[in-house]
């Protein structure tokens, strides 16, 4: 049973890097999950994490943010900050249990197509062996 | 440590030595907490008033360093001002100050060892008698029971008050404390803070802590144990408003983002059948914690106005405790160190985004 749930993933992508990454995977017809909604945006670091908190509570099952490597942003250091709000927001998932595993935060780069396509298969087999996310179907939650 | 004594209760001593600053044109106006009719922050310039003063007074009705910020954030003094603000106070002017929405220019910090304030609620009625009796615990807030932080570091003066009756002590922290003072406090005494003394208090404080959090057992709790205690929030943003770090204009809470209209409530509809008001209250508090985790001093303001008794401050500063650790951070603590989000090192979190 486990086993055919597809999880719902968002994937936010910097348009500089692993958007272009994705679009490689796909014209090299690249595996990538099947339910992965992917929101292009102008750099990691212009994933709020409310974003994330907001998707989570409506029930998303999984979602990973991935951007520039270290040292490559195109605006320098977007990514750092980006993954200090990443630390700060798994901190705080952490201390009340709200599935942290749920969210990651991944480097890969505009030739990568590959690493997009294994990144995000991986992911998603995670996601799978932790189950839906229970909020999904819960009612009266927020 | 230089330190000045006086043979009076702190706040007589403290009235003194201001009324003696203020004669001497070393200050033109104090902003403290006052006493006339009622407990509240005040900025007077008027000699004659010094008499309301009240400055160490187990009461905050309202963030002192938030309503200092809200008269210095577009421009300091134009003349000095003498300030007497608690702890936790004088470290969220420091946060706000970081945030560019307090200006230290022209303020001379004045603080005391604090013992936590009465809950608001407390002191409604009877209120000099139950200011008069604040002894140890009985109905002070639990962020204060909890509170670590309650020895003042920013101060240029600051008083141990623990002196016993009619005899206080003002030690002098800063270069400009001593500048101060020059000219008009001649007997000055060389002392040590009773660091002894203190530590036992932290260590009580340290117990108290300990045993609240592992009644709290945060791990546990997930999205169901946030609703056992934030389901009976009203919305009302109270919290936000009185916390000093919450410093947003336009709360993005409150903005047009978070209007449940119909396009947010049929797709909630269809997604899980059911719908619950006032939505978006989870959102709210961990969101933000997000926002002020960082830089929460753990005043218990948030608490304390809660109209529906939501130990807000309690769970604010469980989770400050933990992010404020992963950054090594410790709000008010030093001006030249960033907010941690609003800066970044290299090496660092280097796991993360490898995966
Ligand atoms: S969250 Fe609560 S305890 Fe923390 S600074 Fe704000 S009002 Fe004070
Ligand atoms: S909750 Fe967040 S957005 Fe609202 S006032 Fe506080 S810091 Fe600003
Ligand atoms: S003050 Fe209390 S009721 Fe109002 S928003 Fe905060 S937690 Fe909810
Ligand atoms: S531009 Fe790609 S992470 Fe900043």
């Amino acid at each position: 049973m486990a086993q055919t749930f597809e999880p719902n993933l968002i994937g936010f992508l910097c348009n500089w890097c692993s958007y272009a990454a994705a679009d490689l995977a796909g014209s090299n017809k690249l595996e990538v999950p099947a339910n992965l909604a992917t929101i292009r945006v102008m750099c990691s670091s212009r994933v709020d994490p409310i974003f994330i908190l907001n998707a989570y509570l409506r029930g998303i099952d999984g979602v990973i943010i991935a951007g520039c490597h270290p040292g490559d942003c195109h605006y320098q250091t977007g990514n750092y900050y980006a993954r200090r709000r990443f630390a700060l927001l798994s901190k705080i998932l952490k201390t009340f249990n709200l599935d942290p595993h749920r969210f990651r935060l991944s480097w890969i780069s505009a030739s990568e197509g590959q690493r997009f396509s294994q990144v995000t298969k991986e992911f998603a087999e995670s996601i799978q062996k932790a189950g839906p996310n229970p909020l999904r179907k819960k009612p009266f939650i927020d | 440590m230089k330190a000045l004594k006086i043979a009076k209760s702190p706040d007589d001593a403290i009235k003194e030595l201001l009324s003696s600053l203020f004669e001497n044109q070393k200050i033109k106006g104090v902003f403290s907490l006052f006493y006339d009719q009622d407990y509240f922050y005040g900025l007077v310039t008027d000699k004659e008033l010094f008499n309301k003063l009240t400055p160490t007074a187990p009461v905050m009705p309202a963030n002192g360093g938030k309503m200092l910020s809200r008269l210095t954030m577009i421009e300091p003094p134009a003349v000095p001002i003498a300030v007497v603000l608690k702890p936790c106070e004088l470290r969220a002017f420091y946060e706000l100050s970081k945030l560019e929405q307090a200006n230290l220019e022209n303020l001379i910090f004045i603080s005391f060892v604090c013992a936590g304030v009465l809950s608001l609620k407390e002191i409604k009625n009877n209120i000099e008698e139950k200011v008069a009796n604040a002894n140890q615990k009985q109905g002070l807030r639990e962020c204060c029971q909890l509170c670590e932080n309650f020895v003042p570091e920013n101060a240029d003066l600051i008083l141990p008050l623990i002196d016993g009756d009619n005899k206080t002590t003002i030690f002098i922290k800063t270069e400009r404390g001593e500048e101060l003072l020059q000219g008009i406090e001649n007997n000055l005494v060389e002392e040590d803070f009773d660091s002894a003394k203190l530590s036992s208090i932290k260590e009580e404080r340290s117990r108290y802590r300990e045993k609240t959090w592992q009644n709290l057992k945060t791990e546990n709790l997930g999205i169901p144990g946030l609703i056992d205690i934030f389901g009976r929030c009203i919305n009302c943003h109270a919290c936000g408003r009185a916390c000093p770090i919450c410093y947003c204009n336009l709360c993005y809470f409150d903005s047009a983002d978070n209007d449940s209209g119909p396009r947010v409530y049929e797709a909630e509809l269809e997604r899980r059948g059911a719908l619950r008001a006032p939505s978006g209250t989870i959102f709210y508090h961990i969101g933000r914690m997000i926002h002020v985790s960082l830089s929460c001093v753990g005043c218990g303001m948030c608490s304390d106005v809660c109209p529906v008794s939501i130990p807000v401050g309690t769970i604010f500063t469980r989770v400050a405790e933990e992010t404020q650790r992963l950054f090594n951070y410790v709000p008010g603590r030093n001006l030249e160190e960033k907010i941690p989000i609003s800066t970044f090192e290299i090496k660092e979190f280097e796991e993360l985004g490898e995966a």
